[in-house]
């Protein structure tokens, strides 16, 4: 029935590939299998702390080409997302002056050939542009991801507000594991895929993006069936 | 010859030598354009002269202004005998708005040995005016900024008239009668109540082609036309030369006799019709046709050798070509503001990141892999914190006003100043460390001074990042 609804949904447009995260857990709760390319995805952050970029450029990181990140603040460090196997010669910045600037740089990344991705940080969405922005993607099938930045609850407020995006995460800091000796471990995050259309909502520890843009769930929780610790109809 | 050597240029006017420019050095010694030349050389012994040579003067200003029209303006007049007029509008966003490109400019000028005034107005009288005298407003300009004959100046002065705000405040018939319309004109022009075109230069270098249309045009549709019919016009004219063009102004002439211009820049050079109007097009809504638009022109100003490229259709090449989207991203940001970042060989992490034009060769550098912050503060915040000195990481640090517990830490990462940058970093030195607060959230601290040398800084703490 679902398969028949979808193929119904998707009857002229075309289908794309989908980037899996390599983590069954995750790749199966996903209704295709991985990450949709083609499509708009929301991540956002929890304030002071900074793993939502991190996110994105894990899986840009596995894709090939070129890709665009539009911000409008400048305190996005290079370094950081080399750190994640994002060749910094991938990377092509943007600044616009405000947000819906930044919306019209991700739709002219979509419409136009050649990127890989684009990437936008936005504190607003409005339904409006992220359809305009799904439609853009389905037509060119190059992903497009918006990375939600806010500093008041207001806004935070506002990422519950629906919008045309695939899927929705929150990427929060987790307390690591500890290691035997001091020192800092590998980070951890708290995924938690808030939306998702076609499939159901999760939140997973994961070990955070290696050198090569790898996700990997938490070696604590590895060893158990169910990786989703709280699920709901989405 | 050194340049704190007098030297001045010689003239004749009338029967006798006068001077009729001088450098700093003779101006600082009371050497002005218009003393008798046996004057001057008696007053300062050594004085250097050299003959006035007016032709070269004005093909000295011609050059410049082609310098100016390339990297500036779409619109760049002449203001004889040493001044140049540029229409910023719209021009002034590429390199950091009206302050930006005055600094810009400036810059550009004292590193040619060039020493220049610039002054921004709403009208040409008004700006030429502001670029020569020093008054507090418009109404304080003496009358000599009015562009009016010198003798007329003479005259005005002698009944009395010596500032702008003077000859303004009298009635206008009477000193046309007397002194004809040029005082009343000069003074409306400055004062942006009567329009001044503006006669833009054409060099006969720069390839243009004008359409004049039959009608004034002025729907966008009609606008959009015209633009693809210019473009195609200009492809074929930069064919025989084998060149594509880096820069295309496309200039609108309203039926009001003002001037209105779009200016696009390349990366690399083009010579597709569809390519150049897309971006000449994505511009288009941006313009003020007026009352109508009777003719347009359009030069390609910076044209550059077309380099061909062999056609293979057995690879697909589709895909990374993305100089498209640069070009049209470039041209509605500013190409300051698209660039890729790339590695510079610094510790110092504020320095260790370049800007490179987006479409520069790929430089395959990437940096060392010690953990860097994703997010990193402008400028370092300070926390208050409770660490052991000479090494250990902080037990809790306080920033804005929230105690964060510290359960987890890593460094220290020591980074020295570089003293080949800047002296007072010679003995500088911070110590990075990784911490982790209980929440799991990881912050990038570092503690000014090595601990134990005061020299090496303030055993002050400092925030500078955030990782996720």
């Amino acid at each position: 029935m679902r398969a028949r609804i979808a193929r119904i949904q998707q009857a002229g447009r075309p289908t794309h590939a989908v980037l899996p995260f390599g983590v069954p857990a995750l790749d199966l709760h996903l209704p295709q299998g991985g990450l949709a390319l083609g499509a708009v995805h929301q991540v956002t952050d929890t304030p002071q702390s900074a793993a939502a970029p991190l996110f994105i450029g894990g899986i840009l990181a596995r894709l090939e080409g070129s890709v665009l990140w539009c911000a409008r603040g400048r305190d996005l460090f290079a370094p950081a997302l080399a750190g994640v196997g994002l060749h910094p010669d991938r990377v092509i910045y943007a600044e616009p002056d405000d947000d819906p600037g930044v919306l019209l740089c991700l739709e002219e990344g979509l419409r136009q050939p050649g990127l890989a991705a684009v990437v936008g940080e936005v504190a607003r969405l409005p339904m409006t542009a992220s359809r305009r922005l799904q439609l853009a993607a389905e037509a060119s099938g190059v992903p497009a991801f918006i990375l939600r930045r806010w500093r008041l609850a207001a806004d935070a407020a506002e990422f519950a507000q629906p919008s045309a995006a695939v899927t929705s995460w929150r990427i929060a800091a987790a307390p690591s594991a500890p290691l035997p000796v001091q020192g800092i471990g590998r980070a951890r995050w708290r995924v938690e895929l808030v939306r998702s259309r076609g499939g159901a909502t999760a939140v997973w520890e994961m070990e955070a993006c290696d050198a090569e843009g790898r996700l990997a769930l938490s070696t604590d929780l590895a060893d158990r069936s169910v990786a989703a610790p709280a699920e709901r109809a989405a | 010859m050194p340049l704190e050597t007098p030297l001045v240029c010689a003239g004749t006017d009338g029967g006798s030598r006068i001077v009729t420019a001088a450098d700093h050095a003779a101006l600082a010694l009371g050497i002005s354009p218009g003393l008798k030349l046996a004057q001057a050389q008696a007053r300062v012994p050594g004085l250097v002269i050299v003959p006035a040579d007016p032709p070269a003067d004005e093909a000295a200003l011609d050059r410049l202004a082609l310098w100016v029209l390339r990297r500036y303006s779409p619109l760049v007049g002449r203001d004889p005998p040493d001044g140049l007029l540029i229409d910023i509008t719209g021009a002034a966003h590429r390199l950091g708005g009206e302050d930006g490109l005055c600094t810009d400019l400036c810059t550009r000028l004292r590193q040619a040995g060039i020493t220049g005034q610039t002054a921004i107005a709403d009208s040409i009288g008004a700006a030429h005016a502001c670029a020569r005298f020093a008054a507090r407003t418009i109404a304080d300009l003496p009358i000599a900024a009015l562009r009016l004959d010198p003798d007329l100046v003479i005259k005005l002065r002698r009944l009395g008239f010596n500032t702008v705000a003077d000859l303004d405040a009298t009635p206008r018939a009477p000193l046309a009668r007397r002194f004809g319309p040029s005082p009343g004109l000069r003074l409306d022009q400055l004062l942006g109540r009567s329009p001044e075109p503006m006669q833009p230069i054409a060099p006969a270098e720069i390839i243009r082609i004008r359409h004049d249309f039959a009608e004034p045009i002025g729907t966008p549709d009609a606008l959009a036309h015209a633009t693809h019919a210019l473009t195609e016009a200009i492809c074929a004219a930069l064919e025989p030369a084998g060149l594509g063009a880096r820069r295309l102004d496309l200039v609108f002439h309203r039926v009001d006799a003002s001037l209105a211009a779009i200016r696009i820049g390349t990366a690399r050079p083009i010579r597709e019709a569809g390519r150049l109007a897309k971006l000449l097009l994505d511009r288009l809504p941006q313009l003020d046709p007026g009352f109508g638009v009777e003719a347009m022109t359009l030069a390609a100003p910076l044209a550059e050798p077309l380099a061909w490229r062999q056609a293979n259709s057995l690879r697909q090449d589709r895909g990374h070509d993305v100089s498209a989207l640069i070009d049209t991203l470039a041209n509605r940001l500013g190409p300051t503001r698209l660039y890729r970042a790339t590695p510079v060989e610094s510790d110092i992490p504020e320095r260790s990141v370049r800007r490179i034009p987006a479409l520069a060769p790929a430089t395959g550098a990437t940096w060392p892999g010690y953990p860097r912050p994703t997010r990193l503060l402008a400028r370092p915040e300070p926390v208050d914190t409770i660490a052991l000195l000479p090494d250990q990481p902080p037990v809790q640090f306080t920033w804005r006003g929230k105690a964060r517990r510290i359960s987890r830490a890593d460094g220290p990462e020591r980074v020295f100043g570089e003293w080949w940058c800047d002296a007072a970093e010679t003995s500088a030195v911070r110590d990075y460390f990784v911490v982790e607060d209980g929440g799991g959230a990881r912050f990038w601290l570092f503690r000014s001074g090595d601990g134990e040398d005061a020299t090496t800084g303030n055993l002050r703490w400092y925030l500078h990042g955030f990782f996720g």
